[in-house]
């Protein structure tokens, strides 16, 4: 519980608001003054000199309302997104759960599917097919493994996407709302899998609305909090660390 | 090592999972790559031969050369634009390198190219002509060249596309622009002295020519290569070092 296994130092995230941009080459040509001064000046700070850090085993839940920097959060965590300012460390293999059926094909069967997965996942085939076994066990779906999948329902999609990515051996796993999905039998499944991991000491950064969730798993919890709104230039978002006592992150969320 | 195992991998998963899902639907997967370049043979041999009656010979094997190495250029850069939209949530979630999507794309784009060729073969031995053995290294530097153009390309187009959206468009209109300055459906030789300079200002020229003289005759001009082999270079830098760097960072910001 001593080393660092993600380290946010300062880190202020701002995007550029490209809607001038995404209006087409043709907005664009016929107004290059206007469009790059828009560029320059129109900028959205998501997240605003935070730091923290979460040690290696730890589990952690980051809460707080639509837009505040949730995303941005485990955007930049997962390494798709870069801070604007100061620096974000990531020692470990980290394994996002897809919103569901993200990097699925529909045509695809099951068994094709978690071959797909697993390798835009970061393992190499052959690391998939050892796995292939567990994988479909645990997703309960030996039975549907060889249809395509878009003959399965939206659970069944959701119960193979958590399947393989529990299956990827992460250091860091994110979960991003996704223990939504499922029936409730499945659900208790995969909290009881998320448990092994944190017992194995793989470190879990949990995003939810919930706060019994973040309750019920969390070692700690980042609340963000959005600041003014319609103030653009000071949308500031500052995390404040708890042990998970309900009343202060409900104060925080509501 | 285990880095270069996994691009492979994920290379292969990408390319079957395209290549399974244009075949899986119909037995007729293959009959379609073909039946498009073969459709417009067609047209253009009823416009061209029959009602305009062009000066040609074998007028029907010489589209036919052009075409198919054409379909597999315009179909990359066609669907360029959508290669990045298109996976949108895996790009936001996954930090998996970018650029194997274009990459998979046109190699699968690739594949059909390649096995289309035996309907090139057939035409030939239709008009009395054979393979020729220049075919087995003329074929692979060809499939190189024009690899790095289409991925240089395609690596442009895809990665402008997410912050102009209007693009697509633009590169449609813009192929079928290329289309007809590029010697497919006519010869080097029919386009006027005055203007003939110009033909190889068009990157694509000197590769659908050199395509050609290798299918028909079995010849490599050594001047086509080294200029296609040019502008691929060109395009290969430009698309991969000054846009797709540059760009990339931002997919998961912009999309």
């Amino acid at each position: 519980m001593n080393e660092p296994i993600i380290t946010f130092e300062n880190v202020t995230k701002s995007y550029h608001l490209y809607h001038n941009v995404i209006g087409g080459v043709k907005n664009f040509l016929f107004d290059i003054p206007k469009a790059i001064s828009s560029i320059k000046n129109s900028r959205f700070e998501a997240l605003h000199n935070i730091s923290f850090e979460v040690y290696r085993g730890e589990t952690i839940g980051v809460m707080g309302r639509n837009g505040a920097g949730k995303s941005t959060i485990l955007g930049l965590i997962a390494g798709v997104l870069k801070p604007s300012k100061g620096r974000v460390s990531v020692n470990g293999r980290i394994s996002p759960l897809l919103e569901l059926g993200a990097g699925f094909n529909s045509e695809l069967t099951g068994r094709e599917n978690i071959i797909l997965n697993g390798v835009l996942l970061g393992l190499t085939r052959a690391e998939v097919i050892n796995k292939m076994h567990d994988i479909i066990e645990f997703s309960e779906l030996a039975e549907f493994i060889d249809q395509p999948i878009r003959v399965y329902s939206s659970g069944m999609v959701a119960r193979l996407g958590f399947s393989v990515a529990i299956h990827t051996n992460p250091d860091i796993l994110l979960v991003d709302e996704i223990l939504a999905v499922g029936d409730v039998e499945f659900q208790k499944k995969c909290y009881k899998k998320m448990l092994d991991f944190k017992k194995k000491g793989v470190t879990i950064v949990l995003v939810s609305h919930s706060p019994d969730d973040i309750e019920k798993f969390c070692d700690r919890a980042i609340v963000v909090v959005k600041g003014e709104i319609g103030d653009i230039r000071r949308i500031a978002s500052k995390p404040y660390f708890t042990n998970p006592e309900s009343a202060f992150i409900r104060g925080m969320v509501n | 090592m285990r880095n270069l195992e996994y691009y492979r991998d994920l290379i292969l998963v990408l390319t079957q999972k395209e290549l399974k899902v244009r075949y899986k639907n119909n037995v007729f997967g293959y009959l379609w790559s073909i039946g498009h370049p073969l459709a417009f043979a067609f047209v253009f041999f009823v416009a061209f031969k029959v009602v305009m009656k062009i000066q040609m010979e074998d007028y029907s094997l010489f589209l036919i050369a052009g075409l198919f190495p054409w379909q597999w250029f315009s179909n990359s850069v066609v669907s360029s634009p959508t290669v990045f939209i298109g996976n949108t949530s895996l790009i936001k979630k996954v930090n998996f390198p970018r650029h194997i999507l274009p990459f998979t794309m046109i190699l699968q784009e690739m594949i059909h190219f390649i096995l289309s060729i035996p309907v090139i073969v057939l035409f030939l031995f239709i008009y009395h002509k054979s393979p020729s053995f220049s075919w087995l290294y003329g074929i692979p530097i060809l499939l190189v060249i024009q690899f790095m153009m289409a991925y240089g390309i395609s690596l442009m187009l895809s990665s402008l596309n997410l912050f102009f959206r209007d693009l697509e468009r633009l590169t449609v209109i813009f192929s079928t622009f290329l289309f007809y300055f590029t010697p497919i459906i006519y010869s080097e030789s029919m386009v006027p002295k005055e203007y003939r300079y110009l033909i190889n200002l068009n990157p694509l020229s000197p590769l659908m020519i050199s395509w050609r003289n290798l299918f028909l005759n079995g010849v490599l001009e050594p001047t086509d290569l080294a200029i296609s082999f040019a502008y691929s270079l060109i395009a290969l830098i430009l698309g991969y070092y000054i846009v797709y760097k540059r760009l990339s960072w931002k997919f998961a910001e912009v999309l």
